[in-house]
């Protein structure tokens, strides 16, 4: 332990980042401090984000579009205004190439609807066997819908994308591929570039789950070279009930709605309607307004910190936790066990111990981890594991904090007598 | 939070040697049960004899609280009446949403009173409560499925 203590090294000021989440200085039960490693599942809200949601509700509350009084001006200037933001942070060339939704599993299914539409029997989609089961199932379904065939890419023993077959699998019948950039329960990062180049060469579009990407990888659409883009709010500091579906301006207006409902029409009548276009054409109903409004500070909030710096301390924290699980006994790392390439998060089984009883023992100590298969039971099963206990991390995690992850486990094994 | 108080040395010995683990033969209701959100998994089979549990066995994957929660399941309703079974569940599931306040009858729970410290922790609630409805699911179908073939007997004797 003290020697990878010696060695890490972040950009970030990490005792003023945590300044910023005052969750973060909570005592939990039995007066431990809180150690939260569940940023993976969800991350903690700084108060800029908090504030620019408070100060929403308080001020400048009202419908967007539809409402034509001041307030419904000033919220709508604060909604399209996040648009912009968001539009800013991850690169994309056009604003109207963003759109709002509840989650990035509400943006893969108005994918798989609108885009697997065109399916027909013979052709093909595929995944991954490391995806989460919200880019797993609407292509379950759709597939089924549709007679199309659904395929995956494999693992690797050592947790990547297992591309010996890529050619084959990506092939002429193809004509979506959808992957994970980040997987949420490995940690891989998965060379998503190649890809969809890959993808493109056989004329096959490119989705990307990006739910772990933008939250701690610097992000530009345009460089990336997919054609649809989905994450979500609540995992970028900002908070829950928004996602966001990014897609090439062209291809989003050629596909067909997905909800029908307010906002989303140009005329209707009671013979049939037309479609506004994108991206209100995908935003039927009062869209999440305050939360558009948190995201928008979020990513300000990311942004005046720099993605690169993130990254940078993303990167030294999962090389300083994968050394100090190491040298856990009878801990076995699922996936990558070393930094290349390695997202913030580590899934890990511990001899003789079930993931939930590690995740509760911790718990009495203020340690949150997940434990269960983080909505990735295929990739689970292919590690011939029923599930495993995931430890993520954030801008705002410390060593002091992987430390007491290591001591806790230290705990654990006590504790169930298997040392 | 007290560890002491949910793992109890009990729970600990059913986790690590679960009673009537491994699935016999014959019987006459298999049920496979699962917690979606953590993945626990349970296979059960019963076997009765009129209204009599004759015999529980079980494969289950899961945590510590789970299995030996099964564990203790077998113990309590094998031997018995399929009511009396359903009486213990009843108590054991009082038990369980209790959240601590109530005293646990160890005449009818036995080795299921080391369970009261669950009830502190409310997402391990649903882990002793796997084995419990794997079981009231294939004792249900089993008395379904015997009654219907005692009903199908019956025809099949009086069209005889």
């Amino acid at each position: 332990m003290t020697d990878a203590r010696t060695t890490f090294s972040s950009p970030l000021d990490l005792q003023s980042v945590r300044a910023d989440f005052p969750i973060l200085s909570r005592e939990l039960a039995g007066g431990h401090p809180l150690v939260y490693l569940d940023s993976a599942n969800s991350s903690q809200k700084p108060r800029q984000v908090v504030q620019a949601i408070e100060d929403h509700y308080l001020k400048h509350n009202a419908n967007v579009a539809r409402a034509m009084h001041q307030l419904g001006a000033e919220a709508t200037t604060a909604y399209e205004g996040a648009r912009d933001k968001v539009a800013a942070f991850i690169g994309a060339p056009d604003r109207n190439e963003i759109i709002f939704t509840k989650n990035i599993s509400e943006a893969l299914n108005l994918v798989a609807h609108t885009v697997g539409n065109t399916l027909k029997p013979g052709d093909e989609v595929v995944i991954s066997e490391m995806e989460h089961h919200s880019n797993i199932v609407p292509w379950q379904m759709v597939c089924e819908r549709t007679g199309a065939t659904l395929r995956w890419f494999g693992v690797t023993d050592d947790g990547r994308l297992d591309l010996s077959a890529v050619d084959e699998l990506i092939n002429e019948r193809t004509k979506i591929v959808s992957l994970t950039w980040v997987s949420n329960a490995l940690g891989t990062i998965n060379p998503i570039k190649e890809l969809a180049a890959k993808a493109h060469a056989v004329g096959a579009l490119m989705v990307v789950d990006a739910a772990q990407a933008v939250p701690q990888i610097p992000v530009n659409v345009a460089e990336l070279g997919a054609d649809l883009v989905g994450f979500t709010g609540h995992k970028v500091v900002g908070p829950t009930g928004i996602g966001v579906l990014w897609g090439r301006y062209d291809l989003l207006a050629s596909l067909p709605p997905f909800l029908g409902g307010g906002e989303m029409i140009e005329v209707v009548r009671m013979t049939g309607s037309t479609y506004a276009p994108p991206p209100a054409r995908f935003e039927a109903g009062t869209p999440p307004i305050a939360q558009a409004v948190g995201l928008g500070a979020a990513v300000d909030y990311l942004s005046g910190i720099g993605m690169d710096k993130i990254a940078a301390h993303e990167h030294a924290i999962v090389e300083y936790a994968l050394e100090g699980l190491k040298t856990v006994p009878g801990l076995t790392i699922l996936g990558p066990t070393d930094a290349t390439d390695h997202g913030g998060a580590i899934s890990f089984a511990l001899d003789g111990v079930h993931p939930h009883d590690v995740s509760t023992v911790l718990d009495t100590r203020g340690i949150a981890v997940r434990a269960g298969h983080h909505c990735a039971r295929p990739v689970h099963e292919r590690f011939g594991m029923q599930s495993s206990t995931r430890a993520s991390f954030y801008l705002y995690t410390t060593p002091e904090e992987i430390d007491a992850l290591v001591d806790g486990l230290g705990f654990v094994r006590k504790f169930f007598k298997v040392d | 939070m007290q560890l002491d108080s949910l793992y109890q040395e009990i729970i600990l010995d059913h986790y690590r040697a679960p009673h009537h683990a491994g699935l016999a033969d014959p019987y006459d209701v298999e049920v496979h049960h699962v917690n979606p959100s953590c993945g626990d998994e349970v296979t059960l089979r019963v076997e009765l004899d009129g209204d009599k549990v004759t015999g529980v066995t079980h494969e289950s994957v899961g945590c510590s609280i789970s299995q030996a929660a099964t564990s203790v399941m077998t113990d309590l309703v094998i031997g018995k009446p399929v009511a009396e079974g359903m009486a213990t569940y009843e108590k054991f599931l009082e038990l369980m949403q209790s959240r601590g306040n109530v005293e646990p009858d160890e005449e009818v729970l036995e080795d299921g009173v080391a369970f009261a410290g669950v009830a502190q922790f409310p997402a391990r609630v649903k882990c002793a409560l796997l084995g419990w409805s794997a079981w009231r699911d294939a004792t249900a179908r089993a008395l379904a499925q015997n009654e219907s073939q005692d009903a199908a007997q019956h025809e099949g004797v009086s069209n005889a």
